[in-house]
């Protein structure tokens, strides 16, 4: 049972791929899993760093205006400062806002999910205002370089994934094996014993979302380069999509417990059940029904261990 | 003072703070638009403010209960579109398949809480992309008209001066508030959010309170729909997106804790208000709608850290 609930997401990734393989023929080609790996590495990418949030044992909800924010930013500033400044600025900007959600969670303690929500709204007026409720493109779309980040392809593989794969062994190699991503695992999980044993928490937590805000930063590149322009709410919605990736991938809410390549599979599960349910003639809506049951399945089946301790407060 | 001040940021002295909030922007902005002060705009915030608010009234419980309810809006939208679309079959029937559907929704969403022990903040998130999926395959993805004027012309009646939509909303806050204040529910729905072992030992069920609580928002997130309906004549598949932001923005306003336990509807009904005279005096104003998410998202972070200031229980709080 152990085994089951520690590698359930795993199990539940391979028997859904069968599954799928049985109903449509192309779900397996080489093409098709390039095609859903590609266009799940924008989550993906925004995932990994708010998996080491909610391990710090916050929330992040503003990555979706963040990506707003960030995408419109450097498509609006590659036509006046040239690409490599656009994107430059773009990441300062990005992590000065991550920064400010790690200086009101970590060091001031307010509560994450309310300062997110709010940052939500904010950063969206914000977009707004800058933008004019305009959309924004790029002009020149042949002559750019800037197109290498979302179309471009680097040893046959695209560059978006190799973003993806590149962020998400560096994140679980540091979560891991380091003593940082110990320290990120002892905050979350208890506070306290970490404050005990001389963890600056207020640094870790803020950490965090330099992290998330760095991860949002790469995500707005790819979507922004293959996009070449950007509506002004793009990214909207994106932080529940992100969420459910990471629910998926069995990362506790509670903060303290969670891996960056569980939280992978789940937005590659994600990907594969949109995908999967195209393939097969229904509507991209049925995926959201089945998001919703196989959220709470996947929850089930990793709270299978600590089900007994939670249902002695609920009961 | 310093005590007074305590006393006063927690809400135990007679006026919450965030009421002498919702007096300050009033007078602002009497003094900066002329439009401002008067009894058509008064009852227009109040309208605008009621479908919010009637889902606020909802969450506060939920809350204070400890838990949190993401499927609001997508609930709000499924009655809205069901009521519209039944509409050829009664329309009192119609409205009744609506907001029973709520309530199941949220007793399907309390039940899985309770039975499982999943935290509601996955539950519901869950239930809110599934039921917005529910919307998109009942609707097709097309938006339903009303063709029934007795229902279109209800959302803009009134009677005598005040609009029904306004006086549904006021009533139901005194409901809630009552609900809330004198009955045992309410008294339980406290005690199971600040101290959820204390609760189990005094022989408190804490799973059906939790579960009639939610069956309570999502009561009121499908009457907000049918009225939101009736108010448009209209129903789009999008309807009450990004609603639950709004409505737990609201909430915290009014000063409900997060950690449960803790909140009232006076607070509540409040923090409806801020947010509904802000809107309506910065659109008056002429400040463009953007800048009112910025300043929102501002003033919702300062009450944040007031609070925390205030607060700030420094002997428990280890300190780095």
């Amino acid at each position: 049972m152990s085994f089951l609930s520690a590698q359930g997401i795993l199990i539940f990734f391979l028997l859904g791929m069968f599954a799928f393989s049985l109903f449509s023929e192309q779900f397996l080609s080489q093409s098709n899993i390039m095609t859903v790996v590609r266009q799940a590495s924008i989550i993906g990418i925004i995932a990994i760093g708010v998996t080491v949030v909610i391990i710090g044992g916050n929330l992040d909800l503003s990555v979706g205006s963040m990506l707003s924010f960030s995408t419109v930013l450097v498509v609006d500033l590659h036509d006046k400062i040239g690409p490599t400044n656009a994107i430059l600025l773009m990441f300062a900007l990005t992590l000065m806002i991550g920064a400010v959600n790690g200086f009101l969670i970590g060091f001031l303690r307010l509560n994450s999910l309310i300062v997110t929500l709010a940052m939500l709204s904010a950063i969206q007026g914000l977009v707004l205002i800058y933008s004019g409720g305009q959309n924004v493109d790029i002009a020149d779309q042949e002559g750019t370089w800037f197109a290498f980040f979302g179309r471009g392809y680097l040893a046959g593989i695209a560059v978006p994934v190799l973003m993806f794969g590149l962020l998400a062994i560096v994140m679980q190699i540091v979560m891991s094996y380091t003593g940082y991503g110990r320290r990120i695992f002892a905050v979350g999980g208890n506070p306290m014993a970490a404050v005990y044993s001389g963890i600056r928490n207020n640094w870790c937590v803020f950490s965090t979302y330099l992290i998330s805000a760095f991860c949002v930063a790469c995500a707005a590149l790819v979507l922004g380069s293959r996009v070449m322009g950007s509506q002004n709410n793009v990214g909207q919605g994106y932080e529940l999509l992100v969420l459910a990736g990471v629910i998926l991938g069995g990362t506790s809410l509670l903060g303290g417990a969670g891996s960056i390549w569980k939280t992978v599979i789940g937005v590659l599960i994600l990907g594969f059940i949109q995908n999967g349910l195209l393939l097969m003639g229904y509507p991209y809506y049925i995926q959201w029904l089945v998001t919703w049951v196989i959220i709470i399945l996947a929850v089930w089946l990793d709270l299978a261990n600590k089900r007994k301790r939670l249902l002695t407060t609920h009961s | 003072m310093m005590s007074f001040f305590k006393g006063f940021f927690r809400g135990r002295t007679v006026i919450q703070p965030i009421w002498v909030f919702v007096i300050a922007i009033f007078i602002f902005f009497s003094f900066m638009s002329e439009y401002f002060l008067s009894w058509g705009n008064i009852t227009n915030i109040l309208v605008q403010t009621s479908t919010i608010g009637l889902i606020a009234l909802g969450m506060t419980l939920v809350m204070i209960n400890g838990n949190i309810d993401l499927s609001v809006g997508a609930v709000l939208g499924l009655a809205a579109s069901l009521v519209v679309g039944l509409q050829e079959t009664s329309m009192v029937l119609a409205i009744v398949a609506a907001l029973s559907c709520g309530v199941v929704l949220g007793a399907i969403n309390g039940l899985v809480v309770w039975k499982t022990g999943v935290n509601a903040f996955i539950v519901t998130l869950g239930a809110m992309i599934g039921v917005r999926g529910l919307i998109f395959v009942y609707t097709e993805e097309q938006s339903l008209y009303a063709m029934n004027f007795a229902f279109s012309d209800f959302g803009m009646s009134s009677i005598g001066p005040m609009p029904v939509l306004a006086i549904i909303f006021l009533v139901c806050a005194l409901i809630m508030h009552l609900v809330l204040t004198r009955t045992s529910h309410g008294r339980n729905t406290f005690a199971v959010g600040g101290n959820p072992e204390a609760s189990i030992d005094a022989g408190i069920c804490l799973g059906r309170h939790m579960m009639i609580n939610f069956m309570i928002v999502g009561f009121f997130a499908a009457l907000a729909g049918v009225l939101l309906a009736s108010q448009m004549g209209a129903a789009t598949p999008n309807l009450g997106r990004d609603y639950e932001l709004w409505v737990i923005t609201a909430v915290v306003l009014g000063g409900t804790k997060l950690t449960g336990g803790y909140g009232s509807i006076v607070g509540t009904l409040g923090g409806v208000l801020a947010i509904g005279i802000l809107r309506n005096g910065m659109n008056l104003m002429q400040v463009p709608a953007f800048y009112v998410l910025v300043v929102l998202g501002l003033i919702l972070i300062s009450v944040l850290i007031i609070d925390k200031k205030l607060n700030a229980p420094s002997t428990k709080e280890v300190r780095v």
